[in-house]
Parts: structure tokens; sequence; C-alpha cells
């Protein structure tokens, strides 16, 4: 008996959980989701010009070596450098075209110092770091934020958004520019066409989940149409699916994995109660828009989702 | 262990090794709620300071008359009278700072520095020593305040105790003047504090 033992015990070898590994690392997720960013990077450099490609650059560089001093000063964590960069760009990507560059370099390092740093670096972070760095412009610079050009014009003709108009002015949008991305926004926003494009690549390549996204657009889709036949002027539903920065929310921030849920159910509800809060924020809100809230929001109640839906283990009941 | 060193150690521990708000996180409703400006901090630090210093005296006092069982109740009542006096002054000779820091000075009678000292302090120590305990918690307290407030109004108007410092060039961070920027300034300063104490002790053990 006791020589069988000593057999099986030098044929296994034992190790914990996981076995069986993938080359999927974190940096790889993010440099994927900068790949798919791409076609909305090229098409805020097509509409805004050098303008884009200044904000872009000033975003990226500040948030890297914010991440880089602090781990440093701190003496401990590990440097992300692609995931830095992509709360950089993603967060200059949200920007308005016209907003100043030290404006831009203050918000990407708050973003990642206290969006993401203080709560202990990557993966620990409760909410978005670049709608953190975002809320905190809007908070900080309310002017600034909301000053918007028309594309094309380099900085020279103010005017409002889609979405804008249609709040304050009672003004709609055609759905083929709002599409193609020719209307004033923030930098990477207006194309939802571009947008679409990476998150396809994304969803193709099985980085992110298609929960969130179909149950984000399909909510707002579902209640802009209830709004739209009880008051046209609410605005029909196609113009609030490409208007504002539902697209670049949908796709690229609300399925950030490290703030979105867990479960399968949990995404449903995320993606459910942001598309609820975009909807009441556009229609009753003081702001005409509301993806970042939506977000900062849904985020905020990631934690208790993944504590109280649990998957089925294999076998139970 | 002179009787002076102690009355002086007494005062000195309420500026920096027991910070009323930094280290016992104390106060917090007045700290967040009226350190927009340098001068609301200021002044609401006297308003504390007088209100610690006079209650503390008379508690102390009649510390061995008053019975166990009804001290809170005592303690809220002679507060309460100093409070009011403090709110009274302020409202004839300083309209406007009255009215700027609203109702934040009746409420100091539930101000937790204020209570809590009297429950840690003065009720068990003699009036010389309480006087000491309650100058350096008041100073303490006003001190952070102005610097919470300073902070505050410099990034969010540009100037401090009202005389501008940064040219007009600079744009205001009007997010500091809002409640978020109470929370994230204070937030920052606990922190950087801790981390300064820390390294210091780290350094003493070495």
């Amino acid at each position: 008996m006791k020589d069988k033992n000593k057999g099986i015990e030098r044929i296994l070898t034992l190790s914990s959980s996981p076995h069986i590994r993938d080359k999927t690392t974190v940096a790889r997720i993010m440099r994927a989701v900068i790949i798919a960013l791409s076609p909305g990077v090229a098409a805020s450099i097509y509409f805004f010009g050098l303008r884009a490609v200044e904000l872009i650059l000033v975003c990226s560089l500040s948030s890297v070596t914010a991440e880089y001093l602090f781990l440093k000063i701190r003496g401990k964590g590990i440097f992300g450098g692609p995931s830095a960069l992509l709360t950089g760009l993603l967060l200059a990507l949200i920007l308005p075209p016209s907003f100043p560059l030290w404006g831009a370099a203050l918000g990407a390092i708050f973003a990642v110092i206290i969006g993401k740093q203080i709560f202990g670096g990557l993966g620990y972070n409760i909410f978005n770091p670049a709608l953190i760095g975002r809320a905190f412009l809007v908070a900080t610079f309310p002017v600034l934020m909301t000053r918007w050009v028309k594309p094309f014009t380099l900085d020279a003709v103010t005017t409002a958004t889609p979405l804008g108009l249609l709040k304050f002015q009672s003004q709609p949008t055609p759905v083929l520019p709002l599409f193609l991305g020719n209307v004033a926004g923030s930098l990477g926003e207006t194309s939802s066409l571009a947008l679409l494009i990476g998150g396809a690549y994304l969803l193709l390549k099985r980085y992110i989940d298609w929960r969130i996204p179909l149950s984000y657009l399909s909510s707002v889709a579902l209640l802009s149409t209830i709004f739209y036949l009880i008051d046209p002027l609410c605005g029909a539903p196609s113009f609030h699916l490409f208007a504002g920065g539902l697209m670049i929310g949908a796709l690229f921030m609300a399925t950030d994995p490290v703030t979105s849920p867990l479960t399968k159910q949990g995404r449903w509800i995320f993606g459910l109660g942001a598309g609820i809060i975009v909807v009441i924020i556009r229609r009753w809100g003081g702001y005409p828009e509301g993806v970042m809230f939506s977000i900062l929001l849904m985020n905020a109640f990631t934690p208790l989702m993944d504590r109280y839906i649990k998957p089925k283990t294999f076998g139970g009941r | 262990m002179t009787r002076s060193y102690r009355i002086y150690a007494e005062f000195i521990k309420g500026l920096w090794k027991q910070n009323p708000v930094l280290v016992q996180l104390l106060g917090m409703c007045p700290t967040l709620a009226i350190t927009n400006s340098a001068i609301n901090g200021f002044s609401m630090g006297m308003a504390v300071t007088f209100v610690l210093v006079c209650s503390g005296i008379v508690i102390s006092s009649f510390r061995k008359l008053i019975p166990r069982e009804v001290r809170i109740a005592t303690f809220t009542i002679i507060i309460a009278s100093f409070v009011t006096v403090i709110d009274y002054t302020m409202k004839a000779n300083f309209p406007a700072i009255s009215k700027a820091l609203g109702p934040y000075v009746p409420l100091i009678v539930v101000n937790c520095i204020i209570l809590g000292r009297q429950e840690a302090f003065t009720s068990k120590n003699p009036p010389l020593a309480s006087l000491a305990d309650a100058l350096g918690m008041g100073l303490g307290f006003t001190g952070t305040l102005i610097i919470l407030g300073s902070i505050r109004e410099l990034l969010g108007l540009g100037s401090i105790f009202g005389y501008r410092v940064l040219g007009p060039s600079f744009t205001p961070w009007v997010i500091m003047i809002l409640p978020p920027g109470a929370f994230l300034t204070l937030g920052i300063l606990i922190g950087l504090i801790k981390i300064l104490s820390h390294s210091k002790i780290v350094n003493r053990t070495l």
C-alpha cells in the first residue's frame, strides 16, 4: 500500500489553479482597446485637426508620467504603461476640442492619481478613471468644458452640441452627420461610425462583453422611443443613439473590465440602469448629456451587484 | 515632570500630535462646510476656540459637583450658553461673517471636538490644565481650518483672505469652493500628513 502511494506522488505534480494559461494579459487587452480606438482617433484628427493631436498627446503623456511618478514615489505597485496610456487617450477623446492643454494635463493627472492610484492602482479603482477625470474637469472649469466648436473650423466658430441644440433650442439634428461625426462635440465622441468599427473589433476579439453595450444601447433606444411617441420634441431614438457620448461610453467605458460587474446578470443590470439614467438626464436633467454620470453611477453599484449576484456553481443547486 | 511643563504639554499636543481635525478627525461638519475661504475658516476656528476655552474652564471648575449620570446634559447646557453668547456677538459685530457661516455657528453646540474634550479631559482635570488643553485644541482646529480655507480659496478664487494672489490669467477651479473641493482637499491633506508622520516614526526607530 505504502509503495503504491509513493509511486503516485512521483507521477503527479501539484499546483493550484489556474492550470490552463492564455496569452491574454492586462497589457495585451489594454493594447487591443487602444488599437480599437484608432478609428475614433483618426476621426477626431480628421474633424478637429491639429488640436486633436495636441490634446491626445498631452493627455497620454501626462497620465503615463503621473502613474510612473506616483508609483516611483510610493515605492510599490506595478507600472502599467498601456493602462495609463488608455486612460489618457480616453480622457482626451471626451474633452471639448477647444479645451486648454494645461487643463487637459490636469485632468489626466487627476484621473490617474485620484481616479485610480489612490484606490490602490489598476484593478482596485471603483470608478472609470477617464470619466473621473472628465467629471473633475466639468465641475472645475464649467465654462471651458461646455464650449464647443464646429468641425473643420479650427476653434473659430463656437456652436452647441446636437444634444444642447435639442435641449435648449428644440432643434433636431439630421442622423447622417451625427452618424459620421460632422457635428460639434467632444473630440472622439462625434463619429459613431468610427467608434462602432473599433467596438466591433473588440467584440469579435471577445475583449469586451456584448451584454453591456447591447443592454445599454437598447434600453436607451426603447426608452427614447417611448418618449418620442409621447412628445416628438424629445428627439427620435435614432438621434439619441448616435448623439453625444453614448457610443464611446457604451463601447469603451461601460465595458471597462475593472469597473463593470463580473456576472452576466450583473452586466445586463449595469447596461439597463445606465441606459435609464442617460434618458432621464437627457430628458429632465440640467445637463444636455448624461452618459458620464450614468456610467459613474452604475460603477458605484458594481460592487453591490458582484456581492449579491452569485453565479450558480457547476453541479450546485 | 514639573507642573509648568505638564501644562505646556497639554497645550502643545492639540496643535499637531493630537490635532482635532487632522488626527482625531473630529468636527468634520464645520471643517468641510465652511472652509471655502480662509476668513471663514479663521472665524469658525475662533468661535470654536472661545466656546472650548470658556466651557472647559467652567466644566473643570464644577467637575466634582456634576453628577456622573447627567453629565452629558449638563455639559451641553453649559456649551450651549457660550455658543449663544458667541452667536449673538458675531451677529452684532460681524454680520457679514455671521451670515457666511450660516447655521454652523449655532451648530457648534453639537461639535464633537467640544463635547469630546469635556468628556475626555476637562471633567477629570483642574482648570489650568483644562485651559491649556482647550487653547491647544482650539488653535489646532483654527490653524487647520485656515490652511484648508487658504488652499481652497487660492485654487477656487485665486485669492487668500480676500487678497488677490494669482493673476488674471489664472482660471479659477470652481470645484474647490464647492463641497467636493472640501473632501478632496481634506483627504489629500490627511494623506500627506500620514505619509510625513509615518516616515518620521520610521526614521526615529531606525
